[in-house]
């Protein structure tokens, strides 16, 4: 995760759901294979991440809500919801 | 539990509390469900309220909503790396009883709006995420499944003001997928300032704000906007591009705002802030042609998941509400009149949205899309020679003022082309009609 970003998000409220992933990677195999990986430079709070042997590493923490990651999946390969009721991100501001 | 209501509304943004307020209002029994730990905690806006559509609600919003500065200034920045040009409009007329535009914050703005639900008689539960529609046999959605035990609750009409994502509708087949060439993606961050020291920096007094919106060669020919916004006691500052640019890689979005922040004239103005927040939205900036369907049996949509964003004119939680505001008023003339909520008696709502501003105005920037995404020049060629035209001008050195026309009117043509400027100003002047 790049440095900025961390010091970012590290401003926010988050409530985790530790028990819960609201996001998930339905085949991993194909993010290696067949993917230009727009979700490790597109998602504003940098959740995915390229691994050393091509993989990518979803971590969904830091997760805004925003959406972008599925949108802009080429292979469509994200199982995607918000998390439960009362748990992520809890905007101060807005 | 097999509790039912008349209308359920999804979310606790403007124009699902919009919705909710004015069935509750009317008398009808109405639960509106919100996934945040409190209304607002998931919403993201710039953010400057219109008065117009929430005055139109509740008339005397003033006195009792938590609206920070009067907007008396706008501010259009062109940026290049080195330069602004800038176009400014301050009025003593924004100074009236009544202002316009505010700038607020939504997660205590969203608070209040939904207290006034809450009075209005409607029930508000947070905390809570609406996971799917319940249809009936015949297709017609009769409720929702949450996720709490024994979650289902059922009603007459389902309102789904669930935000830009529009979960409930793309997951039901009621819509697509947003298009990531429409859709953008903006990052903000809140810059806090003693509010003395933020009147100063932008020319102000007390309760009166600045909001400057800036374009240029920032977002590298990707469409985009950044914004600089004022509150009481911080500063909001965003860029957003479309999503469909972000993806083909060169710049992320965090970036991209460092790169803002950075810019010479945008620098100073932040100096010794201190950033308490970083958010991320989504905006669905299609216009007209993107808008999906907006009714079906026992169900409407409002807000941003509709669609209903004026991007051109940084318009939405505005239509939001008057959304919200129609979808309430057609579930309430429909109970008036002994009707069901069929697809075909809730035409209404989009007669009624048709006929307004909402529809009318998105109509005439409906060609506004595809105009910017077949013109990125305008986002970088332009700033560039206005900003050398400019600069030529006002050079002195030596070389006479006729001469330096001829330089700049050379530099357009010889960026753009003759046929290329004519070809532009005709295309806006389409796009835009």
């Amino acid at each position: 995760m790049s440095n900025n970003v961390e010091e970012k998000l590290f401003q926010n409220r988050y409530l985790l759901d530790k028990e819960n992933t609201h996001i998930r990677i339905k085949n991993l195999d194909l993010c290696r294979t067949s993917c230009s990986q727009p979700c490790t430079f597109s998602c504003p709070a940098a959740c995915y991440e390229k691994t050393e042997d091509g993989n990518i590493e979803l971590m969904t923490d830091g997760c805004l809500e925003c959406g972008t990651c599925r949108i802009i999946c080429p292979n469509n390969n994200l199982e995607w919801s918000y998390p439960r009721g009362g748990f992520g991100i809890s905007f101060k501001f807005g | 539990m097999t509790e039912k209501f008349d209308a359920i509304v999804v979310g606790a943004g403007p124009a699902g509390s919009a919705a909710a307020y004015v069935m509750a209002k009317a008398g009808l029994s109405v639960l509106q469900l919100e996934r945040g730990e409190y209304p607002g905690s998931k919403n993201v806006q710039g953010a400057i309220l219109y008065s117009d559509a929430l005055e139109r609600i509740i008339p005397e919003f003033r006195d009792e909503a938590p609206l920070e500065r009067n907007i008396i200034e706008q501010r259009v920045w062109m940026l290049t790396d080195k330069s602004h040009v800038g176009f400014d409009f301050r009025s003593e007329e924004f100074n009236n009883d009544k202002p316009d535009r505010y700038s607020i914050i939504r997660a205590q703005f969203d608070r209040w709006f939904c207290n006034k639900v809450k009075q209005a008689g409607a029930m508000v539960i947070c905390e809570t995420l609406v996971k799917a529609l319940i249809e009936n046999e015949h297709g017609r959605v009769i409720g929702v499944t949450t996720d709490r035990d024994d979650g289902d609750v059922f009603a007459d009409i389902v309102i789904l003001a669930d935000g830009v994502n529009s979960n409930l509708a793309r997951v039901s087949g009621y819509r697509n997928e947003l298009e990531n060439k429409n859709t953008a993606l903006v990052v903000k961050e809140m810059h806090f300032l003693r509010s003395d020291i933020i009147q100063n920096r932008f020319n102000i007094n007390e309760k009166e704000g600045v909001a400057i919106e800036v374009v240029g060669t920032l977002t590298r020919g990707k469409i985009g906007m950044g914004f600089i916004y004022t509150n009481l006691e911080f500063i909001s500052i965003g860029i957003g591009c479309m999503v469909g640019d972000f993806q083909k890689g060169g710049l992320t979005p965090y970036g991209l705002l460092d790169e803002l922040k950075e810019h010479p004239s945008v620098k100073p103005l932040l100096i010794s802030s201190e950033m308490k927040e970083y958010s991320a939205h989504l905006i669905p900036e299609g216009g007209y042609n993107a808008i999906p369907k907006i009714y079906g049996d026992g169900w409407m949509v409002v807000g941003d998941s509709a669609g209903l964003v004026n991007s051109i004119h940084r318009e939405g939680s505005n239509m939001a509400m008057t959304s919200g505001q129609f979808a309430a008023e057609t579930v309430i003339a429909l109970k008036k009149e002994f009707k069901s909520f069929s697809e075909h008696n809730l035409a209404r709502y989009k007669i009624a949205l048709d006929n307004s501003y909402v529809i009318k105005d998105l109509k005439k920037y409906k060609r506004m899309p595809n105009f910017l995404h077949k013109n990125r020049h305008f986002f970088t060629l332009y700033p560039e020679l206005i900003s050398e035209a400019i600069a030529t001008i006002l050079r002195v050195d030596g070389i006479d003022k006729k001469s330096k026309g001829k330089q700049i009117i050379r530099s357009f043509r010889k960026g753009r082309g003759l046929f290329g400027l004519i070809a532009d100003s005709i295309k806006f002047v389409r796009a835009i009609r």
